[in-house]
């Protein structure tokens, strides 16, 4: 069967198409690799064959009639975030380790009116707090991808950790994510595959388990940006579910990969040269300048003054909005409930055994820079810093279309090399935060490997709703990286 | 700096999370280090900023005012950990 | 003339403030699509946004923010274009999210204010403060099992507007004045039923006491749900009386949450201190802030109905009432479109007196409110139409009101069946009196010496010899004239 874990998302929607290969045969593959190689890599949380085998011989009839959607009979992987109907949804916590949603989140909804397949549940940091995927309560996910020199296991980056992990290992074909600071586009960087954070409120929110609110968006994970264009451009669309949902057309994503970069203003924020950053990262990022201009564009540096402030003020205003958010696992209407002879008791009791240390530490910062007395010093300012960070990007996108920027400060790291100190964790999310503050969309693509053998991503950040012109420029460094590298763990190499 | 057993303690309590009592230490010192590292935002001047309210693109919209939901008893107390008949139960709550 | 209490330092002023849970009149809930619907079996008017699964997002309803603005304008407020939700963080059974979503640093309506009248005929205006919109709670019912609590939803996430008064009033009645005209004014406007009893109005009582001519506010303690106006006159003199021995006894008054128990007519602290709350107030990030347009509030303006101020101003003046009458008339919008009814084609004057006296006495013995009334404004119209062209008279009406109400016949029909039509024939009406003079002679001769008293017994003698039916004016001016033959 060798062939069949080569397709990205786009050929094997064509070879669906034309039936060079069936939805079952396609499927059917894909359950075998995760059979074969989830064991090492702890991707999913929860695996849905049957239901993945029923959907896929739907696909097979539709595509036998000339019919269905966009993505019929794609294999594709769903974060533990989303709710899929009548199909256990942890957010990898204790507290819903049973929770069976009634309900259908927008997103996957979507993806399934246009006919894909779910082989399942992917892993992930719980309720998406972290920045490794080793805040799992299912343990943590593990990333494809070894240094030459060692056999460390590696994380994969997170929260998004277990999408990431199934598409770099060719478990599925496309993976769902969320991304609050970063948890799209970090573990991408980190396992070597694309990944698009889209503007705020492009993809409904409903349905899909909160972290923070106001930060909160879907995106895609895949193998290259055609296949993320593709499912975003299904994944997205006006929800009047979620207030926050903006009513505009979903355009054709798929079609401006060709638009090229020529002409295209790419901005470089200074700030984002941060102290004790590896030169070969540096490099990179040099690299991707060179690349895009190479392409047609003009590479012109741009000021973002507040950067250094994104990091703090999204600790405060995310763990705030967590903290409000998360009340609602009590133990009384769902998931895990702990007996005691008093109602706080209950509470107190069931939240103590149902959340793992992170979602407790943030819960309680968050309850913390709330209360009476701390709300001004510490909410009020960052959400006034938070206009400033804005601002910032606004004044930047009068002189340039993207940003380009390294998508982390680092590749990925082993697991036993986690900083024990959090504010350290913290600060592998340096550059994805600001996009995120202030709402633009942004992507990561992969653009080559450290020293070590490990994958790096560049980052692009774009205006306001004008990711067509971000996946273009990320295809541009796509073409020039031509990054063909695969994971040692990969459903298409043989034990 | 650390936060003291008796903050941490108050802001548990207000999070509705039992602590262990070496939990209160380790979580004061976690704490204390992410409130001293936020604490770097009180050098932005922040003066005539408004604080931000969502990202400002979405158009406030309104419902109609028809019932559309509801009447789904069956879908709200799947999950329920503890039901009686058609309640969910807590331990009984005294005023 | 000011209400005060003596205690034994002497005399003492009380200084109230009103905090009124009115729930709105809507089909849906403030923020799901589910039922607002009183009553229902339990958890069923509850969509799973309401019960607060993970995912489920609030968004707002249209005609629930249109209700706030009527109610604004009714209260003569500050219409703001620009509000918004917050949530008020704390964990309870009956809060599903363990958060409640409410305006609370941007109410969608500003200062307004509310005249009252008082029994000494007086008005005083109190001040509204604010009116929010915010999320009730659902009901833990605790009596159906020795050790748990029972959690019913329906209400959750129905819509509630919060009004808030001045700290302006000033004694018992006073507050009670005030929820009786707060509750006409949203009964007027449609925006709440206004019904205590299954909770659709509630009151938070805030009640502190003072040295009269003392300048600042002394502690005051919040008692909290209140369910009828009743109880909340009642539990401000038992709280102000409280608050008064402490004061004496050279105490001081906590700041704190009390309980009326009005089964031994006494308030109780409701929570211990050590749970003190911090509801960390902060904006819902799930929602927009709520713009509106003063277009749209001019149009919700139009359409308001006539309020209750206006309308006694206006029936005193069309029809003639006293302010009395018309303020009765006005207590509800149905009784003054009922009066409006009847008084247009008839005497304005006799049918205010008509419908405050016999009438409102017959839905009284009926157990019917005006809207099932048994007999119609336009039965009641022609009845007295029947009076006015001396068909009848005043006392045969009465029987004939009986009569509607019991039959639903009309009343012409009611005259002519039972042949009550009043006698105008000069000479059957003096045939009768000379009988009755004839029988009585003895009488005659002592009103004749000087007992005027007895023309009421000949009129009345004259009366029931002919059955009720004598023309009034009629029977007296014969009367008159054969005893002085």
């Amino acid at each position: 069967m060798s062939g069949i874990h080569d397709f990205t998302l786009a050929s094997a929607r064509d070879a669906l198409k034309s039936r060079k290969i069936s939805a079952v045969e396609l499927t059917n593959a894909h359950i075998d690799a995760i059979e074969r190689l989830d064991g090492q890599l702890n991707s999913f949380i929860t695996r849905t064959p049957d239901q993945a085998r029923e959907g896929a011989k739907v696909a097979d009839e539709a595509l036998a009639k000339g019919e269905g959607g966009s993505l019929c009979g794609i294999p594709l992987g769903i974060k533990d975030l989303f709710c899929t109907n009548g199909v256990r949804t942890t957010a990898a916590s204790k507290i819903l380790g049973n929770f069976v949603p009634p309900y259908e989140s927008a997103v996957t909804a979507n993806l399934l009116k246009d006919g894909a397949v779910f082989l399942g549940k992917l892993n992930l940091d719980e309720f998406a707090m972290g920045s490794a995927n080793l805040n799992s309560a299912f343990g943590p996910a593990v990333n494809p991808w070894k240094r030459k020199d060692s056999d460390a296991k590696l994380v994969t980056g997170g929260s998004s950790g277990g999408s990431a992990a199934a598409v770099a290992a060719g478990l599925v074909l496309g993976a769902t994510g969320t991304d609050t600071g970063g948890s799209i586009r970090q573990p991408a960087a980190f396992t070597g595959i694309a990944g698009i954070k889209p503007t705020y409120g492009r993809c409904s929110r409903f349905g899909t388990i909160a972290f923070a609110s106001s930060l909160d968006q879907a995106g895609p994970m895949a193998r290259n940006l055609q296949d993320c264009a593709i499912l975003l451009e299904s994944m997205a669309g006006f929800d009047p579910r979620d207030s926050t949902s903006v009513d505009t057309p979903v355009p054709n994503y798929e079609a401006s990969l060709k638009r090229g970069v020529k002409g295209l203003r790419v901005g470089i924020p200074k700030e984002y040269h941060v102290e004790g950053m590896p030169a070969e990262i540096e490099a990179l990022w040099q690299q991707g300048m060179n690349w895009l201009r190479d392409a047609g564009a003009e590479v012109v540096e741009v000021s973002l003054p507040h950067t250094k402030y994104g990091l703090p003020t999204y600790y405060i205003a995310a763990l705030a909005e967590a903290s409000s958010n998360l009340a609602r696992y009590d133990g009384v209407r769902f998931g895990e409930r702990v007996s005691a002879p008093s109602l706080d008791g209950l509470y107190e009791a069931s939240r103590a055994a149902g959340f793992g240390e992170e979602v407790k530490r943030r819960i309680l910062i968050g309850t913390h820079v709330l209360s009476s007395g701390y709300y001004d010093a510490y909410y009020l300012r960052a959400q006034k810093v938070r206009t400033l960070i804005q601002q910032d990007f606004l004044k930047a996108f009068e002189n340039v279309d993207v940003l380009l920027t390294p998508t982390a400060p680092s590749g990925a790291f082993a697991q036993d090399e986690k900083p024990t100190d959090p504010v350290q964790m913290y600060l592998n999310d340096v550059f994805t935060v600001p996009a995120s503050m202030a709402g633009v969309p942004a992507l990561s693509v992969p653009a080559g490997l450290d020293a070590r053998g490990v994958p790096l991503g560049l980052q692009l950040i774009g205006k306001f709703f004008d990711e067509e012109t971000l996946i273009a420029a990320g295809h541009a460094i796509e073409q020039a990286a031509a990054f063909h590298h695969r994971p040692t763990i990969h459903a298409g190499v043989s034990a | 700096m650390s936060l003291d057993a008796k903050t941490v303690t108050r802001i548990a309590r207000l999070a509705r999370i039992g602590l262990k009592p070496e939990e209160v230490e380790t979580l004061g010192q976690d704490m204390g280090s992410i409130i001293d590292w936020v604490e770097q935002l009180k050098e932005v001047d922040v003066t005539d900023v408004s604080p931000m309210i969502g990202t400002g693109l979405a158009t406030p919209r309104l419902r109609e005012d028809r019932v559309t939901d509801g009447n789904c008893r069956d879908k709200v107390l799947a999950n329920a950990p503890e039901r009686e008949g058609p309640f969910f139960t807590v331990p009984k709550v005294v005023e | 003339m000011s209400y005060r209490i003596t205690g034994s330092t002497g005399e003492w002023e009380i200084v109230v403030g009103l905090e009124v849970h009115a729930q709105v009149v809507s089909e849906a809930k403030l923020f799901s699509g589910a039922s607002a619907e009183y009553g229902g079996e339990p958890n069923t008017h509850v969509s799973l946004v309401d019960a607060g699964f993970p995912g489920m997002l609030p968004v707002l309803n249209q005609e629930c923010v249109a209700q706030a603005v009527r109610t604004g304008l009714g209260l003569e407020a500050e219409i703001n274009l620009f509000s918004r939700f917050d949530r008020k963080n704390y964990f309870y059974a009956d809060l599903p999210t363990g958060y409640q979503i409410s305006q609370f640093a941007h109410p969608i309506i500003g200062k307004g204010k509310v005249l009252v009248d008082l029994v000494d005929g007086s008005t005083r205006e109190i001040g509204v403060t604010r009116l929010h919109l915010e999320q009730d709670a659902g009901k833990s019912i605790h009596d159906q099992d020795p050790t748990r609590s029972f959690i019913d939803l329906n209400r959750a996430g129905v819509a509630l507007m919060e009004i808030v008064s001045e700290p302006d009033i000033r004694s018992p009645e006073e507050a009670g004045a005030y929820l009786r005209k707060l509750r006409q004014i949203l009964r007027y406007i449609g925006t709440c039923d206004g019904n205590m009893e299954e909770g659709s109005m509630r009151a938070d009582v805030n009640v502190s006491v003072r040295k009269p001519g003392e300048t600042e506010y002394r502690t005051r303690c919040e008692i909290k749900n209140v369910n009828s106006i009743r109880f909340v006159m009642m539990s401000i003199e038992v709280e102000a009386q409280r608050q008064i021995e402490v004061w004496e006894a050279g105490g001081t008054v906590d700041q704190e949450t009390r309980l009326f128990d009005h089964v031994r007519s006494e308030t109780r602290s409701l929570r211990s201190k050590e749970d003190a709350h911090d509801y960390r107030y902060f904006p819902d990030p799930d929602l927009l802030p709520l713009v509106i347009e003063q277009s749209w509030v001019d149009e919700l303006k139009a359409a308001l109905p006539e309020l209750p101020e206006a309308k006694r101003a206006r029936l005193e003046q069309e029809y003639g009432v006293s302010r009395y009458e018309s303020s009765v008339l006005c207590v509800e919008q149905a009784i003054a479109d009922f009066y409006e009814t009847v008084a247009r084609g008839a005497d304005a004057r006799l049918a205010a007196n008509w419908m405050l006296g016999d009438f409102f006495a017959a839905l009284n013995r009926t157990g019917r409110s005006i809207e099932d009334s048994p007999v119609s404004a336009e039965g009641l119209r022609e009845l007295l139409g029947l009076i006015s062209n001396s068909t009848i008279n005043g006392k045969i009406a009465k029987e004939v009101l009986e009569d509607m109400v019991e039959t639903g016949e009309s009343a012409s029909a009611i005259v002519e069946k039972k042949g009550l039509r009043q006698v105008t024939d000069t000479g059957a009406i003096e045939g009768a009196i000379r009988e009755i003079l004839a029988a009585n002679s003895d009488k005659v001769a002592e009103y004749k010496i000087g007992k005027d008293k007895l023309f009421g017994f000949f009129v009345g003698q004259t009366m029931k010899a002919m059955k009720g039916k004598g023309n009034p004016a009629l029977v007296n001016e014969t009367l008159k004239k054969l005893l002085s033959e």
